[in-house]
Order: structure tokens, then sequence, then C-alpha cells
């Protein structure tokens, strides 16, 4: 309580400079480690339609995507000698807004699925095959386009939006290699 | 009938807080004690009529009352007794209510303490509490009802709370079932925890708000919140340990971390909590960096609700949610008239804030705690920027990147790396003023002794420079500490001329706080330990075996002997369970039974690794996939985590070292 007065006591000292530029330093350090790690960690977020669209220029040569979708559940092949597992994902937008205009996640991934016209993308995967891949379940993918034309993932990472809901952790993510 | 209890319940509890916050402040305005004797008789209140509203939940869900949308979509008649009680926080709507029931719960614990002493600030932190409470009620009520039903009438089905005119009720045969990833002891006490630790934040921050509010800049709040920030942050700490666990016990991939926006939103709260934990330090000792300390509680505060936010919202992608939910927009101006208040408060009080006292001398304690404090701060603020870098990407660029957990990492570790130094140091500096030559004194022999740290990893043949010098830190860290303790100790004995049992003892006690931080340090360092491990040594191999082929990895191999597929008809599921036997340098030690349980309620399989656990490493197996008529030949994943038990052990002494500091002592005079 010694200091109850404090507030009114005279004039405060002035930090000295020092510490001010050593904690500026210290800042300066982290903002730089933020950004030199950007370049090398960074990946584009992109939907099947752009993928496909940018895929054409050779914009995304050596780039690390990340690619949402719909799967499509008869293209699902799984290999489990080689652990080699394919299948293919329709476009869905990647607007939250227009999903919840066209029904919830659960629609416009069905609708995504039902569709014929919607792009659609090819996934190459080598690992375990993820629980939760189905029909309809929408798949986050992480990765990078061959030459093919096919995506190569690295990571996936699934949702099925029509079995629940709120915080429980409905999706699995696994690191292959 | 309890439907309608339940719902009552919840309603009646918001006219409570509404009428406590009316009543505190004009009590307050008109100084007239008979209201706010009033408010805080309706602040004890909200507690108890809140516990009738989880009863009457609960109660739904134990009588497989399906007609209640969420038990049908969070329980099944399957489910055993105790996960149909867990399943209160198994989905939104009852998440929310549990969250306000904690809430309303550090609500009346505020209103029972005393109230002569602060009676300036009680009606602020009242008011400060209700009003967060009457927000989650709103929710609860308006947004994400628990308690409505499934009706139908000739147009089909209907979903409402009350009984819609010509509608019957109808009553789905089962519920959906909780989701079985879920069905673990790691999920369901790591919700109650990480609810409590966000929860928890509330009394701190609302003691912060009141000070500012009524210009009392003395030390009061501070003594008041410390101890309540300290045993939320133990809450929260708890949460993040089971919730790693959990990841490493069953989602099969091997690792317990990543750097999921949920997982992040629970980190950010915790990081800044250690910033104020520490600042406080400095804030007590030496009463400086006060308007750090009162920043910093409320920052965490607002990070505990921008994260609840955040795994409610829908709005990131995450592993863990993604209800689109409509609650959102409500939360965000929520969030956005919260810190419109405080930012206020804080402009208009600021110069009230500022201490007298200056730093001097950057080497002294509170000149090493406050980089400290600097440092988690600033890693707060990258997995702030990381969390949202899409939307801001998308804002600035139209073009969502997003960063990865390679990034966190590059970010993490050397602020790691500084605090591991920061350890080191700052525990044996003298406050105001330490001398290069005294801290030397007493840090050659625990250098001498680290250097174990660094001779062990090369003499087994370990030649990552990065590796080596965390493992000389941990080292650094752990000799220093148990020098500290020895030094105390024997000073004690030799004052007092005790026994060392005695000793002991009395230095335990004398100084709670700060010994719980020198466990906490030493936890710290256990746990870095593990995630070193993990992090530079983790190995990983697979392949499809027949019966007994065998596989290797690191000095383990593993011989798959046979397959059993069978119903558990008592828990509705389908269990395959691999039966593998394991041999280390040659030596058979022991079998593992990896497995994959099919749940039918919720048609999900789940994936639970098998796992040899030693202090040397993890012997991690997961099953794969398998023939499924000829069961000849089965598909395996095998990682091997070498030191990755130090982690758990890291924890528990982390959260001894927590209780130590927060277990209440003998009435100080200060309390």
């Amino acid at each position: 309580m010694a200091d109850f007065q404090e507030s009114e006591s005279p004039k405060r000292p002035r930090t000295p400079m020092k510490f001010i530029i050593g904690g500026l330093a210290i800042v300066a350090g982290i903002v730089y480690l933020m950004v030199s790690s950007l370049g090398a960690t960074a990946q584009y977020f992109l939907t099947v339609d752009e993928v496909v669209a940018k895929e054409r220029t050779g914009e995304l040569d050596g780039r690390n995507i990340r690619v949402s979708g719909a799967v499509l559940g008869e293209t699902i092949n799984y290999d489990i000698d080689s652990l080699e597992l394919s299948f293919t994902i329709a476009n869905v937008p990647a607007d939250n807004q227009l999903i919840a205009e066209q029904g919830g996640l659960a629609q416009a991934l069905h609708d995504a699925v039902m569709d014929p016209n919607r792009s659609r993308l090819k996934i190459l995967y080598h690992g375990p095959i993820p629980d939760l891949l189905q029909n309809e379940a929408q798949a986050i993918l992480t990765g990078e386009m061959l030459p093919s034309g096919e995506f190569l993932a690295d990571e996936i990472l699934l949702k099925c939006p029509t079995k629940y809901e709120g915080e429980v952790p409905d999706q699995i993510s696994l690191e292959g290699n | 009938m309890a439907a309608e209890i339940g719902f009552g319940a919840l309603f009646l509890t918001l006219i409570f807080s509404v009428y406590g916050i009316v009543a505190a402040a004009y009590g307050q305005k008109n100084k007239s004690q008979v209201w706010i004797l009033s408010a805080r008789q309706a602040m004890i209140m909200v507690f108890p009529l809140l516990s009738v509203s989880i009863a009457a939940m609960l109660y739904l869900l134990v009588t497989n009352d399906f007609q209640v949308v969420y038990v049908a979509d969070v329980s099944s008649r399957s489910m055993p007794v105790y996960l149909k009680l867990t399943a209160l926080w198994g989905g939104q709507a009852g998440s929310l209510l549990f969250w306000s029931w904690l809430l309303a719960g550090f609500g009346s614990a505020v209103a029972l303490r005393k109230w002569d002493r602060d009676g300036d600030l009680l009606p602020w932190v009242a008011i400060v509490n209700l009003v967060t409470l009457a927000f989650f009620l709103v929710l609860n009520i308006f947004y994400e009802n628990p308690f409505v039903r499934y009706w139908q009438d000739a147009s089909g089905i209907l979903i409402s709370f009350g009984q819609p005119t010509g509608a019957l009720p109808i009553f789905p045969s089962d519920g959906a079932g909780l989701n079985p990833l879920l069905r673990h002891p790691g999920m369901i006490i790591h919700p109650p925890m990480q609810y409590l630790g966000f929860v928890g934040f509330i009394i701190p921050f609302s003691f912060a708000i009141a000070s500012l509010i009524t210009r009392r800049t003395d030390d009061r709040w501070i003594q008041i919140s410390r101890g309540w920030a300290l045993w939320a942050w133990l809450f929260l700490s708890l949460g993040l340990v089971l919730g790693a666990r959990w990841a490493y016990d069953v989602l099969g991939w091997g690792g317990y971390w990543g750097w999921d926006p949920v997982e992040n939103s629970s980190l950010m709260p915790w990081l800044t909590g250690t910033a104020y934990l520490h600042a406080v330090l400095i804030h007590e000792k030496r009463s400086m960096f006060k308007e750090w300390s009162m920043v910093l509680i409320i920052v965490t505060y607002l990070l505990v609700i921008y994260g609840t936010f955040i795994t409610r919202s829908g709005l990131l992608s995450s592993v863990h949610s993604f209800a689109q939910s409509k609650i959102g927009w409500v939360f965000l101006g929520f969030i956005a008239l919260t810190i419109l208040i405080t930012v206020v408060l804080l402009v208009f009080r600021w110069s009230g804030l500022r201490s007298r006292n200056v730093l001097e001398k950057a080497l002294s304690r509170e000149g090493l705690i406050i980089i400290s404090v600097v440092l988690f701060l600033g890693l707060a603020v990258a997995v702030f920027l990381g969390v949202l870098f899409p939307i801001l990407s998308d804002a600035f660029i139209h073009q969502k990147v997003t960063v990865g957990p390679p990034w966190y990492e590059r970010i993490a570790a050397p602020i790691m790396g500084g605090l591991l130094i920061l350890m080191v140091l700052a525990p044996l500096s003298a406050w105001s003023i330490a001398s290069f030559k005294h801290l030397g004194k007493l840090l050659w022999k625990p250098f001498l002794v680290s250097l174990v740290g660094i001779a062990l990893p090369l003499w087994v043949g370990m030649r990552r420079w990065p590796a080596l010098i965390a493992f000389w830190l941990v080292a650094f860290v752990l000799a220093v500490n148990l020098f500290e303790f020895v030094r105390r100790t024997r000073l004690r004995r030799r004052d007092d001329n005790e026994s060392w049992g005695q000793a002991l003892g009395r230095v335990l006690k004398r100084n709670q706080r700060s010994y719980g931080a020198m466990f906490v340090h030493i936890g710290v360092v256990l746990m870095a330990l593990g995630v070193i491990g993990i992090e530079f040594f983790q190995t990983e191999t697979q392949g499809t075996l027949a019966e007994g082929q065998s596989l290797s990895l690191a000095s383990y191999t593993m011989t798959y002997q046979k397959l059993d597929v069978f119903d558990d008809i008592s828990s509705a599921r389908n269990v395959a369970r691999a039966v593998v036997s394991v041999e280390k340098d040659g030596r058979v030690v022991g079998e593992l039974y990896p497995r994959r349980d099919f749940y039918y309620d919720s048609g999900q399989p789940v994936t639970i690794p098998g796992v040899r656990s030693t202090f040397a490493d993890d012997f991690y197996v997961v099953l794969v996939d398998w023939k499924e008529i000829t069961s000849e030949g089965a598909t395996f994943k095998v990682y091997n985590n070498p030191l990755v038990k130090w982690l758990w052990v890291g924890a528990w002494v982390f959260i001894g070292g927590v209780l130590i500091a927060t277990w209440p002592a003998k009435k100080r005079s200060a309390g």
C-alpha cells in the first residue's frame, strides 16, 4: 500500500534510451523472423477452380499450395501394399457467405459432387488412408502440383460437416511423406 | 418437462444477471448500500440457478430424451452413462451452456467473499462479471439453445423449443452418438480444464477494470487478482497438456501439437497470461511496469474471448471446428465493444497507472524478467498474426495465404532458446542491480555441470548443432535450479541450525511462490527435452506385413503376429486389433495392440496406436489397414519418438510447481 499516492508524485523519470532501443531490437528481431520465414513456408490457399486456371499459366510451379474441395467417393483408390492413395476432388466455393446461401457446407459439398461440370483435380498421396476420407467429405490438401497436372499432397485434412458440429475435432490431420 | 425446467432456469439466470447489473450500477451511482447488497445477492444466485439448467440437461442426456435436438446430436443409447454426462460439452450449444455455468460459478464465488474491505471495487467487478455472463446467456437462449426439440406437423419436421400449433413431438429412436474421437479419458477432462482456464481469467480482468474505473491505482487489484490468475493459468496449462496428450494417444500421427488455429487460440492467452504472471512479479517487488500488468491481463482476457470466437465461429479451417455458425458476428461485436471500452479506459487512466520507478539497469532481475515478458508477448503476437494470416492476406492481396507449422517453429525455436537463457540468468540475478561478478560466482559450477548436456549427446554420436545447443541449455537450467535449491537449503540449515529435512521443508513453506516457480522452470525444461527429441530425432517407416513378418526402425523390430476383428457389443463398435511383438536390440520387450475401432452409431473409425514408452524413446505403431477377407496382411506405420516421455513427465512437474505456488499458504498480512 506504500505507493497509494503514487499518481500524485512528482515527475516520473524517463526510461533510459538504451532500454527503449534494446526493446525495439528484440521486437525487430521477432518481426524479422516472421517475415523471413514467410517466403519458405507460406502456402497459397486456392480453390480447385483457381488451381486449374493458374496451373495453365505455370504460376504454381514449385509453390506450396493448399487446396480444398469435395471428395468424390467412387474415385478413392488405395493400394495398401504401397500405401499409394489417389482420389479426385471437385470445386467448392471458398466464400463462406456463398456456402451459407447455398444451404450450408454439407449442401455445398453434395452439390459439388453431383455436378459433373465442376472443375476437378486428382490428388495423389503416399501414406496411411485417413479415417474420414469418404464421399462428400471436405478435403483440405497441402502439397504441390506435378507436371502431369495432378496434385501431390503431403498433408490431408478432412471434414465431414454433416456429422458433427461445434468444438469436436472431427478431422484428423495426417502428415505423410 | 426437464427441458422446460432447464430452459426456464436459463432464462431466469439471465433476468437475475440483468437485474444485478442494473442494481449494482444504480447502487454505485447513488451510493446506496441496499442496492449494492441486492446486486450481490443476485450474483450469488446465478450459479445455483444455472446449476438447475445443467442438471436438467444432464437428466435429458442420461434418460436418452432424443426429442431434444442436442441430445440426439451428441448422445446415443449405446453410450455408457459417464460418456452421456460428458456429452454435455460434446457439442456447440452444450459447451456454451457449460461455459456459462463455470462463468456463473466464478461470479458467485466472488459474490460470496467478504465485501466490506473492497466495497468500492466490488460493484464494478460484479457488473463486468454479470455483463459477460449475460452475453453468454443471450447466446445460449437466442442463438444456440440446447433445449430446442423436434416436432412434426403436416409440413414436415420442425425444430423449436415450444410446441408449434398443430405439431406433435417426435422422438428419434436413437441419437448420433458422441464423436468417437472424444471417447477418450484425455478428452473427457481436457474441455473442462480448458474452459476453467479460459473462464477463470474473468476475475482478474474484472478487478483490473474495476480499479481502472474507480481510479484506484494502488496494488489492491493485483493482490486480489494474482491468485485467481494463477489458478486460471494452472487450468489453462492443464488443458493444453491434456489436449496434447490426447492428440498423441488418439490421433495416430505421431505428434502432439499441430499449430492449428484452435490450439493456437488457447496458446495465445496462455502466453500473455505467462507474461502477466512475470510482470506482476516486478510490479510487486519493485513497483515497476504496473501499466504492463494491467495491459497484459486485459489482453489475456480479450484473447480468451477471441479464442472462444475462433473455436465457435468456423471462421478459420481447423481440426476442431467447422460449425458455420451465426454466432460469429455476435461474438465479433462483443469483442469489438470490449476492446473499445478497455482502450478508452486505459487512455483516460494512463497517467495514473504509470509507475514512478523506471528500469535502471538491464542486468537486474527485473531487467531480465521484462525481456522474458517481451519474448512471451512477441510469440503471442506472432501466433496471433499467423492465425489471422489467411484473412489478412485475403484482404490485402486478394489471395489466401496460410502459414503452417514450419513457420511457427522457426519463430518459436529461437524465442524458446532466449527464454531458456533467461531462465538461467534471471533467478540468480539480484533485484534492482546485479553484477557480472556476483552472477559469475553463482554460475560457474552449474555451467560446468551443464557441459554434460553437450558431452553426453556428442558421446553417443549426435552431431546436430541446434540440438546440441538446445540440450546444453536444458542441462544449464536444470543445473542452476538444483544448485539454487541446495544453496538455499544449506543457508537455512546453517542459519537456523536445522537438519536437512527440516530445512528443506521450511524453505519450501517459507517461499512457496519462488519454489513453485523453480519447479515450473524445471518442468518446462524437461518438456523442452521431449520437444527436442520429437522435433529433431523422430524417425518413421511403414510397411505391409504378412503374419510373422517383421519391420525394423531404430533399435526396434516389430513382428506382426495376428489380427483379431470382433464386435464389441457393449459400446457398439467393431474392433480390429493387431497383435505385434516388439524386440529392442534383439531382446523381446513386449507386445503392442494398435487398433482401429469402427463406431456404428456415428459411422466413424478411430485409430488408436500401440505405444511402448520409455524415458529413452517411444515406439509408436499405427494400424493403417488390413486385407479384409484373408486377414493375411496388415499395413503399419511406425514412429520412433526419442525422449518424448519427458514431455509428459515435465508437464506433471510443471503442474506440481504451479500447485506449490498457488496452494493457499497461512494467511499473510497482505491477503
